[in-house]
């Protein structure tokens, strides 16, 4: 009986594999049946072939060894990455791209948060933004060319609308290009948390206003994270001068307030929010930096 | 002794086989562990971390891990079945497909050519390669015990046997794929769906080949090597039913906070929590083994590899069911933790136990003695210390990153940027470098003491014959 089990290698198997085939079936066949799997938000769309392109780059690369792409529901979690994930945000990624390790940080809500111009400037030498990184440099993706034959396998096998006009545009596009595209709509289909109206504070004066010790920490703060695209002494680049006096596209200067508020919800055009990663007192700091080079024109 | 002669040489192929592309596996292992804190040693395209890092796990598991898995698997299959191998020339056949899969899945990783689903990352028609590599380890498995000449079928024989069937099921179903060119395919699942069946792969296939099969070697040469009886049978049934039976509910605990539903989560982390018992049940009838007479610990240099072996899947097995908690995860998913967590586990549990099988199989098929004890136990020490540092580096760290990122000031912000934590790492990473070093060297005297052993062997035997046994085989 039960003892002839252990005697009879193909009843063996057999039953092994009936073991096997119970967690099997309950915790990943059949929940595969329902809708519960197969979620999708209402305003997610298929890639493009360009964006298409980027991603299989994204894979190719193996960037998923180093970035996860999904916010978990923890409260710094999203304070520090932006809304937490969705299941239907994944509809159209075979495979999904969570990952498992963050060597780098989470690219879930990279979508929109800085200019393509900053992506360029970040593949070709991720050091020259953050000298600490251990990122490798991806600017080489520049010497090759996308093949639109090729392309237009890749969208037939997902089975994503496109146009033979489209396809025919990717000849002039790099796979750095592609790759780009496919980082900024990148968790775009979740709106963006709005800040909440109180935190813009326009008419405060800055309390740090012209304290050497402040215009210090500031300088040093602006070295670290706002030169990549302000500039080394705030003379622009990637981002508009800030020695200027002009603000935000208009010919008048901000007040200290208007600032300090651009700095800690950023824009809709570039500029990254900085609430999370940086308290009042850093943020005043900055400010006071900023006054003092302007002071210098 | 015998009226039958082993086929020896398929072993011995793939035993060396499998310390090749262990080397291989190794040297691309301590060179990401530089590229972690020395970025330019990127080299573009082939050589950048994202791609290496795929060749060093898919290295070491495939080739260091599957290699020693068929070569010992049909070391043990022939002596449990006292009987040759059903098929010798179809195994002959499966070791040069075996170097040949191996040789075309790494280039074809330093090209690029990655499905991205972790431990699954080679592309489809490599897979029809490792499917017909399967099935024909299967074929020989089953006809081999089928015309076996010995009535029951020992332990390791019954986790031969789930090895097979799992990860046969395993890896065709995660691999399923559309694809759109000879190098490019996309998973037949996406989304929420793809990361539910890719983790219930990945679980299980480290469940399926870092424990089922090396559980198998250390059932069986444990007592081999000490002359000691395994302590309990009817542990050993429970714990291997239960083992079975639970692992393949478990692999949501790699999703925990993720968009995955709540309640496979749940499920997995309940199952998880349950998998202590049949795990610790093989820990248990081990040291129970050797705690019948814990003398062989001095007198015979191998029980000390088997020990420290299982007292390190013991840890293990710890381990992970806690990191499935919640409460722990938030902390150290996503950290350096798991790669400490990896390495006690792949360095501490499957290369000891791998390496102690090798000790024993090769003296044997060589009718000799193995070369040097002492260097054996140079070995030891080394790959202990160096996996130790390795481990408890990563594990420190990964607490840190943890707990950086989740700090908060008096004002509720985030007291520390991305940068800032990452700055942190420098050190233990390079520490990590210096525990990989020391393992590497740790395996060069292993590699060092087989490779003495066979010459002895060789020269002993042509003495003797001037046709040396079994080459003919
Ligand atoms: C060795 C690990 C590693 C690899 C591989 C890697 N990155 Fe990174 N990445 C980082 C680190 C660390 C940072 C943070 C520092 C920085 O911005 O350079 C980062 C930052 C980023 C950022 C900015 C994120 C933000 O919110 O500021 C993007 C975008 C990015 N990486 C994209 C990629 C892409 C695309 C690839 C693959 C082509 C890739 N990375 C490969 C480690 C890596
Ligand atoms: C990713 C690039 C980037 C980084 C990093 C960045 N900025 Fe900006 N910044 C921009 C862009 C782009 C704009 C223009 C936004 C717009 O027009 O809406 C801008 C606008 C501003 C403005 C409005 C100034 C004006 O004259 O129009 C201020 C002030 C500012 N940034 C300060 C900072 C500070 C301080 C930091 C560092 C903490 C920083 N920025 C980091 C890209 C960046
Ligand atoms: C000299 C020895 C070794 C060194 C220096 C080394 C180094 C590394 C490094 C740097 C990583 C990447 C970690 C990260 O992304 O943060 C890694 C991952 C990994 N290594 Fe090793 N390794 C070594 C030996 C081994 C051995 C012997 C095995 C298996 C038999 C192994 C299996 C793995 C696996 C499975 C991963 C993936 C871990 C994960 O996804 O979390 N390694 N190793
Ligand atoms: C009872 C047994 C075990 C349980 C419950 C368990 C649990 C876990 C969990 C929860 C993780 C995910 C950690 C995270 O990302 O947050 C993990 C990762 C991992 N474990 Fe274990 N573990 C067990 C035994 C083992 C053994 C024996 C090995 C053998 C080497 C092993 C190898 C791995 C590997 C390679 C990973 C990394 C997966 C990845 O790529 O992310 N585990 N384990």
């Amino acid at each position: 009986m039960a003892g002839d089990l252990y005697k009879k290698p193909i009843l063996f198997a057999i039953v092994a594999a009936g073991v096997i085939l119970v967690g099997t079936a309950v915790t990943m066949f059949i929940p595969m049946l329902t809708e519960e799997m197969h979620p999708k938000l209402a305003n997610l769309k298929p890639y493009t072939a360009l964006q298409l392109a980027g991603k299989d780059i994204y894979q190719r690369e193996g960037c998923n060894n180093c970035h996860t792409q999904t916010v978990r529901p923890l409260k710094t979690e999203v304070m520090r990455y932006g809304e937490y994930s969705k299941a239907g945000e994944f509809a159209y990624d075979r495979p999904f791209l969570w990952g498992s390790k963050r060597t780098g940080p989470d690219l879930a809500r990279i979508g929109g948060k800085y200019p393509d111009k900053w992506h360029e400037v970040h593949f070709d030498n991720p050091q020259a933004i953050f000298a600490q990184s251990n990122m490798p440099a991806y600017g080489w993706l520049r010497d090759s060319k996308l093949d639109p034959n090729e392309s237009a396998s890749r969208m037939k096998a997902n089975d994503f609308p496109y146009t033979a006009d489209e396809l025919a545009r990717l000849k002039d596009k790099t796979e750095l290009d592609a790759l780009i595209a496919y980082m900024q709509v990148i968790g775009i289909a979740v709106k963006k948390t709005p800040e909440p109206a109180s935190s813009g504070i326009t008419d405060i004066p800055n309390p740090l206003a012209a304290k050497p010790e402040a215009i210090k920490q500031g300088l040093l703060l602006y070295k670290e994270i706002c030169a990549a695209c302000h500039g080394d002494n705030g003379e622009g680049g990637i981002g508009p001068s800030l020695s200027d006096r002009k603000f935000l596209g208009r010919t008048a200067d901000g007040s200290d307030g208007e600032y300090f508020t651009v700095i800690q919800n950023g824009t809709q055009a570039g500029m990254p929010p900085y609430a999370s990663n940086l308290d009042k007192n850093k943020m005043w700091s900055l400010v006071s930096y900023i006054r003092s080079i302007q002071g210098n024109k | 002794m015998n009226d039958y002669q082993y086929d020896n040489q398929t072993v011995k192929g793939f035993i060396v086989s499998s310390i090749f592309w262990g080397v291989v596996g190794i040297v691309i292992g301590l060179w990401i562990s530089v590229q972690m804190w020395m970025p330019s040693l990127n080299i573009p395209p082939y050589f950048t971390f994202g791609r290496l890092r795929v060749v060093h796990t898919n290295g070491l598991a495939f080739g260091l891990g599957i290699g020693a898995i068929f070569g010992i698997t049909y070391y043990i299959l022939m002596r449990l079945c006292k009987r040759p191998l059903l098929f010798p020339k179809l195994a002959r056949f499966h070791l040069y497909l075996f170097n040949a899969a191996i040789a075309l899945a790494a280039l074809s990783l330093f090209l690029g050519m990655n499905q991205s689903l972790e431990y699954a990352e080679l592309e489809w028609p490599l897979d029809i390669g490792v499917v017909i590599l399967w099935v024909i380890f299967a074929v020989n498995v089953f006809g081999t015990i089928i015309k076996r000449r010995e009535e029951q079928m020992y332990i390791s024989l019954w986790y031969i046997i789930a090895t097979v069937v799992a990860v046969a099921v395993l890896y065709i179903v995660n691999n399923l794929s559309i694809p759109a060119s000879l190098t490019k395919s996309y998973h037949l699942f996406a989304g929420v769906n793809s990361a539910n069946v890719e983790w219930w792969y990945g679980h299980n296939i480290v469940g399926f080949i870092f424990t089922t099969p090396i559980l198998a070697m250390f059932y069986y040469f444990l007592p081999k090597s000490t002359g000691l009886p395994i302590f309990s049978h009817r542990l050993s049934i429970i714990a291997f039913w239960s083992l079975v039976f639970a692992y393949l509910w478990t692999g949501a605990h790699h999703l925990v906070y993720t968009p995955l539903p709540d309640w496979i989560q749940t499920l997995g982390i309940a199952f998880t929590i349950f998998l202590i018992a049949p795990s610790w049940g093989s820990v248990v009838n081990g040291y129970y083994t050797v705690g019948s007479d814990w003398s062989k610990m001095q007198s015979n240099y191998l029980t000390k590899f088997f020990i420290l072996g299982i007292t390190f899947y013991g840890l293990q097995t710890v381990q992970g069911p806690t990191q499935g908690l919640r409460v722990v995860s938030q902390l150290i998913h996503y950290t350096d933790w798991v790669p400490g967590h990896v390495h006690m586990g792949t360095m501490g549990w499957v290369t000891m136990t791998a390496c102690a099988a090798m000790y024993y199989i090769i003296p044997k098929i060589y009718n000799t003695r193995i070369y040097s004890v002492r260097v054996a136990n140079v070995h030891f020490w080394l790959v202990l210390v160096g996996q130790l540092i390795f481990s408890f580096t990563m594990w420190v760290t990964g607490i840190m990153q943890g707990a950086l990122w989740k700090a908060t000031n008096a004002e509720g912000n985030l007291q520390y940027t991305f940068m800032d934590v990452l700055a942190k790492n420098y050190p233990y990473w390079q520490m990590r470098t210096v525990g990989g070093l020391i393992f590497t060297v740790g395996m060069l005297f292993f590699i060092y003491n087989i490779f003495m052993t066979m010459r002895q062997g060789y020269i002993a035997q042509s003495d003797i014959k001037p046709v040396v046994a079994g080459m003919k085989a």
